[in-house]
């Protein structure tokens, strides 16, 4: 595997679609080699009124990426009064990705990328790596979260499950990593998106 | 190329060929998706397989979905297999020194001079080297393990129904010995007219 810095593989991030909603979880520390610098670091991204997105990786190129992204999909929205939905978002962030892997100097930036479709009413989740790979899954996980985070969601998920019932699940993963991981990440931000927009909730 | 695994075949049969791939997405031995497709339609007779880095698989789609576009309007025509295969052979190439990590796999009914039908399949290695094959071809990480199976599976002429048991038992028994592919499989047998697309289950371990 790639080299990777201790900071983007300590990184913990996921993410769940329940029964019209997309629940995103990502930790707030800022790690630099074996000092926790941060802990309130806002690592999911607002892109559109139904969109979000997390970020994790080399910590210069998650906010550059973050943000050339977010900007760009405004000025998508400012031109066209609609924004992209998620199907589309997803595959243009993953192009940006995918050309960028070719090129000079890459990012390297893992996402999760949560949305509600507007337009079929439908929740979306993306999974998406440095590569440019994408995939449209039910479930998330980047960094050793998810090495204990998938197998559980394997167990627990259900795409039908209320917002309560998801986050039940969302908080068994959290548990599972602050009990079995070597560092326990900390604190946890928890984001959802559904019908109704971008909100924050408590685990 | 053993980085999201992965494993796509092809047979040809009597009027007909099938081409039927796995659907895991992995990184390294973590399985992320039960259900990534890299078996894609050209055109109503024509599929492709894209087997390799599943960055790539999504480039080289988009990519040839573009080329496919671009040939259909100036030629006022729909692509041929073969001319399709030259076509993915010359998208690789044309990176020959720093490739698309893919091997294709083509399966198609090629329009004869007569007006009938005969069964295509081809794959490429990851420069655009052709292998046209008769019987099957195969490639992705469980290549070895279908090489094998379909040797001992495959004979000629095999009716619509009866190639679509013999690639579903091939690839199922080759990916259950490579623990980079699996986690399920689609199958695509195509005919002069119609394409049947079916989704197998499979061993998830």
């Amino acid at each position: 595997m790639r080299d990777a810095s201790w900071s983007s593989t300590m990184e913990v991030s996921f993410a769940l679609t329940g029964n019209g909603y997309v629940l995103l979880a990502a930790d707030m520390s800022a790690v630099h080699s074996i000092i926790k610098v941060k802990t309130d670091v806002d690592k999911i991204k607002e892109l559109s009124p139904h969109l979000l997105m997390s970020t994790s990786g080399e910590p210069g190129d998650t906010v550059q990426f973050a943000e050339y992204i977010e900007r760009n999909l405004r000025l998508y929205h400012i031109r066209n009064i609609y924004p992209l939905q998620p199907p589309s978002a997803a595959s243009w962030i993953r192009r940006e990705l995918a050309d960028s892997l070719r090129s000079r100097s890459p990012y390297s930036v893992n996402l999760l990328l949560g949305g509600y479709d507007t337009g079929t009413y439908t929740p979306h989740l993306y999974w998406i790596d440095y590569l440019g790979t994408l995939a449209e899954v039910p479930f998330a996980a980047h960094g050793y979260g998810s090495y204990f985070a998938l197998s559980l969601l394997d167990r627990y998920h259900d795409p039908e499950a209320t917002l309560e019932e998801g986050l039940a699940v969302l908080r068994r993963c959290v548990d599972e990593v602050s009990k079995r991981l070597v560092v326990d990440p900390g604190k946890y931000l928890v984001k959802v998106v559904d019908k109704d927009g971008i909100r924050v909730v408590e685990l | 190329m053993q980085y999201n695994g992965g494993s796509v075949i092809a047979m040809a049969g009597k009027d007909c060929v099938a081409i039927a791939s796995d659907l895991r997405l992995g990184v390294q031995s973590l399985g992320i998706s039960s259900n990534f497709q890299r078996v894609f339609p050209v055109t109503d007779r024509i599929y492709i397989g894209l087997p390799g880095l599943a960055t790539d698989v999504t480039t080289l789609h988009e990519q040839f979905r573009y080329r496919v576009n671009m040939y259909t309007i100036k030629e006022e025509r729909e692509i041929e297999p073969q001319a399709f295969t030259q076509m993915v052979s010359s998208t690789l190439y044309e990176r020959r020194f720093g490739p698309w990590f893919i091997e294709p796999v083509i399966a198609g009914m090629q329009k004869m001079p007569n007006g009938e039908y005969s069964p295509w399949i081809a794959a490429t290695d990851l420069i655009g080297c052709i292998n046209f094959a008769k019987d099957f071809v195969v490639a992705g990480t469980a290549s070895e393990k279908l090489f094998g199976v379909a040797e001992g599976l495959w004979e000629p002429d095999l009716e619509p129904d009866d190639l679509f048991e013999t690639i579903s038992q091939t690839l199922l028994n080759a990916v259950d010995r490579d623990a980079y592919s699996g986690w399920g499989a689609v199958v695509h047998v195509i005919t002069k007219d119609k394409v049947v697309t079916r989704t197998l289950k499979g061993r998830m371990d």
